[in-house]
Order: C-alpha cells, then sequence, then structure tokens
C-alpha cells in the first residue's frame, strides 16, 4: 500500500499543481468569458453575476440587429476573401511547385513580408492610398487587405499542396495524350485539393478575425465582428462582446482541435520548401 | 510531343504570368504602401521637401511610449520564449505519458484565438472582479478591498504571452520531436538529468528554431492594436496605439508614419542581431 503512495501518488503532486496552474491560465479567462454572456448584471465587488439570463444573446441575435448585420458583414468579406486568395494563389502555387522559375526562393519570400512588418503604420496608408480611388469605407477595399493578409498561407499550402502531387500520376495522363490543362485538372488539381482546402479555411479565419486592417480600411461603413466586438467593449457593454467573442473563438478552437485532419503530413513537411 | 517544341522562354514567360497576379497583390498592397509610409515619414506635408521635424516631434511627444514598447515587447518576448521551451521539454523529455498527453492537449488552445478576442477574455479576467483575483480572494490569500485590477502594462505581457507562447511552444517541440533521439538517450544512460539534457542537448540544437519563431512572436506583438488599446487605455501606452491616435484624432499622417518607421527599425534591430548571430554560429563547428 505504502509502495503504491510513494511510486504512483506522491509523484503526480507536483505534475497536478503545475497542469491544474497550467489549465486555469488557460481555461479561466474562457470561463470569465462564458460567464459574461449570460450575465445581465455584474458589478464589484460581488463574484458572481447577480443576474442570470439569455436577454443579451436574443439581443445578438435579433433579426436586423447590428450584431447580425456585422455577422453577415464578416462572412461575405471572408467569403470574397477566400475566392480572391484562392484565385490567385493556385496558379502561383502550381507555378512554384511544378516550373522551373527563376529566383524561385526569392518570391516565396516576397508573400512572408506582410507577416515581417510592423503593419498599422502600413494600414494607415493603405487607407489613404484606397481613399484617392474610393475604396476607403468598402466591401472591396476589405476583402483586398484581407487578401493580403493571407496570402502568404494561401501560397505556401498551396505550393506544398501542388509538391505533394506524384509526378508519375501527371505524366502517366499526358502519355496517354491529355493536353496539359486537362491533366492540371483530372488529376493535380483533385489530389491536391485537400492541401488547398486546408489554405482556404485558414484564409477564411484570418478573413474572420483580421481587426487592424478593417480599423483602418474599413471605416466607417463595414464593420465586421471583431469591429463590433471592439466598439461593444469600448462602450463597457461586455455581455455583447463576450458573446461576439465567442461566435469567433467557436471557429478558431475548432480549426485548432481539427487542423491535422486537413492538412496532411506530407503536405505540412513541404510547406515553405 | 508538342510540348518539347516550346522553348525554354516560353515555358518561363508563362510560368511568371501564373505568378504575377499574387506578386502583383503585394507588391500594391503590402510593399507600395510600405514605402509610402517610408517616404511620408520624412516629409514635410504641407511644405514639402525632405524634413527630421515628424521625427522630432514623435520624440518630443512619444518616446516614452518608445521605450515602453520596447520594454513590454521584449519582457513578454522573453517569457515567451521560457514558457515555450519548458512546454517543448516536457513533451519531449516528460516521462508520464499521461501528464505529457494532458500538456499536449492544453497548451495549444490560444493557438488561433484572434487577439482581439484574447484581448476581450482578459479585460474580464483580469480586472478587479474577474476570476483571477476571485480566486485569489477564494482561497483567502487577499481581502476584496485589497485586490487590484492587472489591466495595465502587466495585464498586456500576460495576453501576449497568453496568445502567443503556444505559437512558439508548437514550433519548438516540432523541432524537438524532428530531433536524433540517439544523443538524449546516450545522455540518459550517462545519468544527465532531464533540465541538463535540455540546456545543454536539446536546446543548442533547435535554437534556429526558436530564433525564428520569437521574431516572429515580435513583430506580431509590435503589430497589434487591439490588445493595448483593450487592455490598458492610460499612458503610456504603446505605439500602435499612438498611431491610430495621431490619424483619427489629427489626420497627422507624418507623426503617425514616423512612428511607423521607428517601429520597422526595432523589428529591422532584432532581425539583424539575429543575422549577425547566424553567421557567427555558422561559422564555428
Amino acid at each position: 500500500m505504502s509502495n503504491v503512495w510513494r511510486g504512483v501518488v506522491v509523484p503526480w503532486i507536483p505534475r497536478a499543481i503545475l497542469l491544474g496552474l497550467f489549465a486555469f491560465a488557460i481555461f479561466g479567462p474562457l470561463a470569465n468569458l462564458l460567464l459574461w454572456s449570460v450575465a445581465e448584471v455584474w458589478y464589484f465587488p460581488h463574484k458572481l453575476p447577480l443576474e442570470w439570463g439569455f436577454d443579451f444573446w436574443r439581443q445578438v441575435f435579433k433579426p436586423r440587429g447590428n450584431a447580425m448585420l456585422s455577422l453577415n458583414n464578416s462572412i461575405i468579406i471572408a467569403i470574397f476573401t477566400v475566392i480572391v486568395s484562392l484565385a490567385i494563389a493556385i496558379p502561383a502555387g502550381y507555378a512554384l511547385a511544378r516550373r522551373n522559375l527563376p529566383w524561385r526562393s526569392l518570391i516565396l519570400i516576397a508573400f512572408l513580408l506582410p507577416q515581417a512588418f510592423p503593419s498599422v503604420a502600413v494600414y494607415i496608408n493603405v487607407a489613404r492610398i484606397f481613399y484617392g480611388f474610393g475604396l476607403a469605407g468598402t466591401y472591396v477595399g476589405v476583402v483586398l487587405v484581407h487578401t493580403v493578409q493571407g496570402l502568404v498561407f494561401a501560397v505556401w499550402i498551396a505550393t506544398a499542396a501542388f509538391s505533394a502531387v506524384d509526378r508519375e500520376l501527371e505524366e502517366a495522363a499526358r502519355n496517354l495524350g491529355a493536353s496539359g490543362l486537362r491533366t492540371f485538372m483530372t488529376i493535380t488539381l483533385p489530389l491536391a485539393l485537400p492541401g488547398i482546402m486546408a489554405s482556404a479555411i485558414f484564409v477564411f479565419l484570418i478573413s474572420l478575425d483580421e481587426f487592424t486592417g478593417t480599423f483602418f480600411v474599413g471605416v466607417p461603413d463595414v464593420v465586421t465582428m471583431p469591429l463590433l466586438l471592439f466598439n461593444a467593449s469600448m462602450e463597457g457593454n461586455y455581455q455583447i462582446a463576450s458573446i461576439t467573442s465567442l461566435l469567433l473563438l467557436v471557429p478558431s478552437v475548432g480549426f485548432m482541435l481539427f487542423i491535422e485532419r486537413f492538412l496532411k503530413a506530407d503536405v505540412l513537411a513541404k510547406v515553405g520548401n | 510531343m508538342m510540348t518539347l517544341h516550346r522553348s525554354l522562354r516560353d515555358e518561363r514567360v508563362w510560368s511568371f504570368a501564373l505568378v504575377a497576379p499574387a506578386l502583383l497583390t503585394v507588391g500594391l498592397l503590402f510593399i507600395y504602401p510600405l514605402g509610402f509610409s517610408a517616404v511620408s515619414a520624412f516629409s514635410a506635408e504641407e511644405e514639402g521637401g525632405w524634413t527630421f521635424a515628424n521625427f522630432i516631434k514623435a520624440f518630443d511627444l512619444y518616446s516614452n511610449d518608445i521605450l515602453f514598447t520596447v520594454v513590454i515587447v521584449s519582457l513578454s518576448t522573453v517569457l515567451i520564449g521560457v514558457f515555450a521551451i519548458a512546454i517543448g521539454g516536457y513533451l519531449t523529455l516528460g516521462e508520464n505519458l499521461y501528464a505529457v498527453a494532458i500538456l499536449k492537449w492544453l497548451y495549444r488552445w490560444p493557438l488561433f484565438i484572434p487577439f482581439i478576442v484574447a484581448a476581450q477574455l482578459m479585460r474580464t479576467f483580469l480586472a478587479k472582479n474577474g476570476l483571477m483575483n476571485n480566486l485569489i480572494v477564494g482561497s483567502g490569500l487577499l481581502e476584496p478591498l485589497q485586490t487590484q485590477s492587472f489591466l495595465d502594462w502587466r495585464g498586456i505581457v500576460i495576453t501576449f504571452v497568453w496568445k502567443q507562447t503556444p505559437f512558439v511552444a508548437l514550433l519548438v517541440a516540432g523541432a524537438m520531436a524532428s530531433l536524433d533521439r540517439s544523443m538524449i538517450e546516450s545522455a540518459r544512460n550517462l545519468g544527465a538529468g532531464r533540465l541538463r539534457i535540455l540546456i545543454e542537448i536539446i536546446l543548442p540544437q533547435v535554437r534556429p528554431t526558436i530564433v525564428v519563431a520569437l521574431i516572429l512572436s515580435f513583430v506580431v506583438m509590435m503589430s497589434v492594436l487591439s490588445v493595448p488599446i483593450m487592455i490598458n487605455a492610460q499612458t503610456p501606452t504603446m505605439l500602435t496605439v499612438d498611431m491610430a491616435f495621431r490619424i483619427n484624432a489629427y489626420g497627422d499622417y507624418g507623426v503617425a508614419n514616423a512612428l511607423g518607421f521607428i517601429s520597422y527599425l526595432m523589428t529591422g534591430v532584432v532581425a539583424w542581431i539575429y543575422l549577425r548571430h547566424g553567421v557567427r554560429q555558422g561559422g564555428s563547428p
């Protein structure tokens, strides 16, 4: 008995304390958010909300309310960002994976630039340039800004996905007389599709979550979910801010849990090569 | 057979045509505005011509904030590095499979949570009546009236560390997992402790990954607007907030771009240290 105590329980005490603290650090803030989303009255020094309820949820999901409008805006912008990104990333990824391009690594690095500089000053100037073209405060302007943010992932993952396709299958199709385009459409693209899907989901999430670019380029007309969250939080309406946060959290956490299923190891190993 | 007749030059033109839209997008929507901001930082908006006036004004008004930004981001980077190495090290060297599995499941949660959501989470969690204070009061360590809000520079650091550690830990753990186990095992057989194995054998081999991941985090933290605005509204604050304020309150592009240029320089210095370091490392066996 005492051996079991010493061999199993004692080593678990420091481990359990550390893991418990770590779990609190990770889930404590999330739990606080859940509390706020169902709190109707809550002020200092009360440890828990004084009144509970789903009133604010009804307010958020009211048809034609501000929240539904910004949810719609976010989804429309994210869908168009995915379409634009894939339209430019698929040809680029194919060329980078399959064709002899001089300066190939330099081109790959170029897509990383938007991640390599602090971006606030860049967005300020994008907004200023867009203003001259009438793009400031428009959906098109916001989609373009989101596209640049997501492009490195779209292009790099597409390149990796095309690189992972077995060349011999393409050559077999060509030998049987298929044209280049037909080989691409019937062999290469379908085989690369899981990787492309992963990059599409990634770009969708980036667009859904993007705040800084939208803050400068979208004002005053395009209000997305992150902007609604920001405005509600700054006005002190923590309930609306928390519910909006939860709506943004669900896809992010879902993606974290399922990314390995979308992005297969053979593709992942080729990202950035 | 037809393809064989196509000349190499045609092939290259086609390849470039396929990449061109993507390159143009980055060029027009990122590199051009980046250059625009650098030029604007050194231009006199009204009189025209080149000037340092924007920088002089920026230092006059915001030298505290520049220092504050450097301290906050550097401190966060160091803490993220320490936690990420600890997590990666335990995942690689941990002997209890259950504890490793639990940690592996736990640490990734904040990975894809957007910064603005992390800011809102911490705005509630770290407040005077947030869950963190309630737990401390509940455990009897403090009286309710002794609690304090952490929504100042500490809040920014906590939020940055909470949000960015999983990203660095993921890369570091991946690099550690792909190391050759034989050296670790032989050190273990010779009786080396786990901490010693981590510091003397594993860390030197994964250092490039750690440095790249930390530099990327550094840039990300320099770019985030939502966290400092939402966590720490008072002065001193971070440069991103000052830039937004110069634009929204005064339409003052000159000073905003000068502050932007200063933030490019900060990341430039970090990248330069890394490159110099990398060259020196490359020279030794």
